[in-house]
This record gives C-alpha cells, structure tokens and sequence, in this order.
C-alpha cells in the first residue's frame, strides 16, 4: 500500500483527490494500478509505456530517474507526482 | 589595591603575546579580532580583521567564534584593553589567544599592511541595526549586501514580496523586468503596487515602492518582456543572483540557459493555488532547471495562475523564501536550497522537500551539451523539438 501526492494540475483526472493509495511492489504497478482506477490519469502519466517526460515521480524525496525509474521497487516509501509549474503570478 | 600599572602587569603576566612580525606570519591562519572603538577602527585596521569594540567582546565572542580552539589574534592601539580582553577570553574558555603586544600602533611602524574598512553610514547603522547584530551579517554582511546587484525577473505574486524584503534588507541595486502594467486583479497578492498605480507599468510602480521603503537601493527597470533578443543586453549590467519569479515557461527556459551560461546562480519559484515550489539552480555546483524539468507539460496540464488562480498569500510565502535564499546566496551564508526543491502546500500547511540532481546529460549544463545558444523558446514549449 503506497501514498501517491496528486499534483493540483492533475486532481481533475483523479476527481479532486489530493492523495491516493495504490497497491504494488514497484513504482510502475503502483501507479498502474491508478491508471486502472483513473484512466484520464494514465493518458497523463505515461507515454507508451514509458513516464511522460515532463511528470516528475519521487519515491522517498528522491528522483526515481535517479533510481530504477519506474521499476523501482516502492518498499513502503510513499510517492509524489510533480509536474512543472510556470506560474509566479 | 592594585594601581592601573600593576594591574595591566599582572594581566601580561597571565597571557600569551606577539609582536607585529610574528602576528603577521598568522595572518590568514588566526582571526585577527580588532577591540578599538569604532572611530579608531574606520581610521583603519588589519586587513581581515573583524572588529568587535572591547565594551562587547563577551557577549558576541561566542556567536563570532564558536569554535574555542580557534587562533585569535587580539589587538587594540598598543596592546593594553586587548591584554585584558585576551585574559577575559581565556576565562571564557578560548585556549588559543594571543595579544597583539604595540597594538595597531606598532603594527603600523613595522609598515605591515593597513586597510580602511569601508563603513557605515550613522542612518545605515540604524536602519540595518537588527542585522548588525547578527553574526553572520553584521557590518561586513550588510557592506556586501548593499554592493550587491539582484535581477528581477517578474514583478507580480513573486517579485512583489522578494523585491520588498531584498530592498528593506539594502541590497544595493535591484533590476526588475516585466512588461506589464498594473491591473485591478492584481492587487489581491502583488503587494508591490497598490490601488492608485492602476496602468501604471509594474516596473515603474515596483520602483517608487521599493525606493521609497530604501533610499539606499537604486533600482533599474526593464519594461519589456525577457527575450532572446534582449537578455544579454539585460545581463552585460552584471547581477550576482536571478530571481526568478516569470509566469510562463519559454521564460524559465531562457532565464536557465542564459543564467547557466553566465554562471549566475538562479533562486526559482512557482505557485499554482495553494502550492509552491521553490530551489536554487547553481550549475556547475548543482543541478539547472533543465535536470529537473526537461520538458515542459502540454498546455492543458500547466494552466497559469490567470486560469487556474492562487491563493493571495501564497506568492508572499514563496517571495519570501525566493528573498531568503537570494540574501544567503549573497552573503555566502547557510545551506542554500541548491539540489533540494521545496514543496510548499499552503492547504494543508506542509513543507516537503525532494532531492534534484545534475542531469550529466542535461542539453544545456551536462557534459556534451546540445543547447549552445538561445532557441525559440514559445517553439520548445510548444512541444517543437530543435
């Protein structure tokens, strides 16, 4: 059981939730498993197959490009989705 | 009772002392601490030294020197209130002191090195009080900050509050790009500006603000937009720190490469409704905006404040510690957020923090760059790739 942080710009896909709890052993099933549950997410997430390169997954504050990438196995640490933001209106 | 001779005798008697050549040979290693009044000191001192009046040497030894084992070099006119400031010392548990015996004056008479400490102002001693007193300002921090030379990019949510703190703090010269004038719906968070500059330009009004907090800060306004045409003209006036407060990505994109290439370390920040972000990009000693985002999202998942809103304080939580980072970059203070990017939720007030590296094969700060000069930077937003 996995804690995934929902960026604002992505909480419509995922009806407003601000965190989610997904199941798996790594990075890629947990959030496949979200993608399951909310199929606008997974347009959003993924790039056939592969992480979309402007969404940034961290496991435990650190980059998982830095780690396993997306095989990166999740052992209880709790995940975050973050995108870029421009604005400093 | 002992007579004021007898007394500085016995003290003599009780300390370790140096003459002027001998002290001369630890400079770079002791720390040459100078206990003269202030009007003997701005007459001039040692150089390196820090100046610390005899009257409150105790009390601010320990935020000074910590570490009590340090090499301390003492020294005042001819070597008399230091004997009794190095005695004082000892009693305090610093067991690496030594008296400058013939003072400044004998270090002078030897023609060893003098500097004259530029100093402040009675007005500035007063309006920068509660930093003097600060260690890790103090009067050579505030020097520092009032010759420094800050850029601006943005003077809307995050520009106002950073702008207002950098100035209140006396950094010397603020430069401000933006473009835009000032609107009705900006005044909910863009606390730089106020009801009767509406149309006024932002950089204009930012300017009369800033200037009238600080008499000490001249700021240079830049009321365009930042492009590949004119950012170089922009930095050939020479900034120490970018702060980076833009509201749209081919901005951050050119404000990255440009600062990458002119090594000016960058204090980012970004909001979006409740949440901000903020990091300090500083290639090659840490990672650029590039490592941590190669690209930016599609449109429809970056909507901008205009679209999407923001909570009205929330630029000022951001500002602020863009301000913060901004002022230790510049005094050369603390733990900059270099290689860390802090996640600010105001909604649920929490602070999170997640670690950025350096991409080794980032385009623009990697080891094989591919990015060499400014490109299109509305096409590489778009999702057009070079």
């Amino acid at each position: 059981m996995t804690r995934v942080r929902i960026p604002p710009t992505l909480r419509n896909e995922v009806g407003g939730e601000r965190e989610l709890v997904g199941e798996g052993d790594t990075v890629r099933e947990v959030l496949e498993d979200l993608s399951g549950r909310y199929p606008a997410l997974e347009a959003q997430l993924f790039d056939g197959g592969s992480l979309a390169p402007f969404v940034n997954v961290y496991l435990g504050g650190e980059d998982v490009r830095t780690l396993d990438g997306l095989e990166t196995r999740v052992n209880g640490a709790s995940v975050i989705l973050l995108p870029a933001m421009a604005g400093g209106c | 009772m002992a007579t004021y001779r007898e007394l500085l005798a016995q003290v003599k008697e009780e300390i370790d002392e140096v003459g002027a050549a001998e002290a001369r040979e630890r400079q770079g290693e002791a720390l040459f601490v100078d206990v003269r009044e202030r009007e003997e000191w701005e007459e001039g001192a040692v150089p390196g030294a820090v100046h610390v009046p005899r009257g409150q040497l105790e009390s601010r030894i320990e935020g000074l020197v910590p570490d009590r084992s340090r090499e301390i070099v003492l020294y005042c006119s001819v070597g008399a209130r230091s004997a009794f400031a190095a005695k004082s010392l000892g009693e305090l548990g610093y067991d690496n002191v030594t008296n400058l015996a013939g003072g400044f004056t004998d270090w002078k008479r030897n023609g060893f090195e003098v500097e004259t400490p530029h100093s402040l102002t009675p007005d500035q001693r007063r309006r920068y009080s509660r930093h003097l007193l600060i260690p890790e300002v103090g009067d050579a921090g505030q020097e520092k900050l009032l010759g420094s030379r800050v850029l601006l990019i943005g003077a809307g949510g995050l520009g106002s509050p950073s702008s207002l703190y950098l100035a209140a703090a006396g950094v010397g010269t603020l430069g401000i790009v933006d473009a835009d004038v000032v609107d009705d719906s900006n005044l909910q968070r863009q606390i730089v500006h106020s009801t009767d500059r509406l149309g006024e330009p932002k950089v204009l009004s930012a300017k009369r603000t800033l200037e009238a907090l600080n008499p000490d800060v001249e700021v240079q306004t830049f009321e365009e937009r930042l492009t590949s045409e004119n950012v170089e003209r922009i930095l050939a006036e020479g900034w120490d720190v970018i702060v980076d407060g833009a509201d749209n990505f081919p901005t951050r994109y050119l404000v990255n490469d440009a600062s990458v290439w002119h090594r000016i370390p960058v204090v980012h920040g970004s909001i979006y409704r409740f949440e901000g972000q903020v990091t300090v990009f500083n290639p090659p000693e840490g990672p650029c905006y590039r490592c941590l985002f190669p690209m930016p999202p599609p449109p429809e998942l970056a909507p901008s404040c205009a679209e999407g809103g923001v909570l009205g304080v929330l630029p000022g939580i951001v500002g602020s510690l863009q301000a913060n980072e901004a002022l230790k970059l510049l005094l050369g203070i603390g733990e900059s957020l270099q290689g860390r990017l802090l996640l600010v939720d105001a909604l649920g007030t929490t602070v999170d923090e997640v670690a950025v590296q350096r991409d080794p094969s980032c385009p623009v700060c990697g080891e094989t760059p591919t990015i060499t000069e400014y490109v299109d930077y509305v096409e590489f937003c778009a999702g057009v790739r070079p």
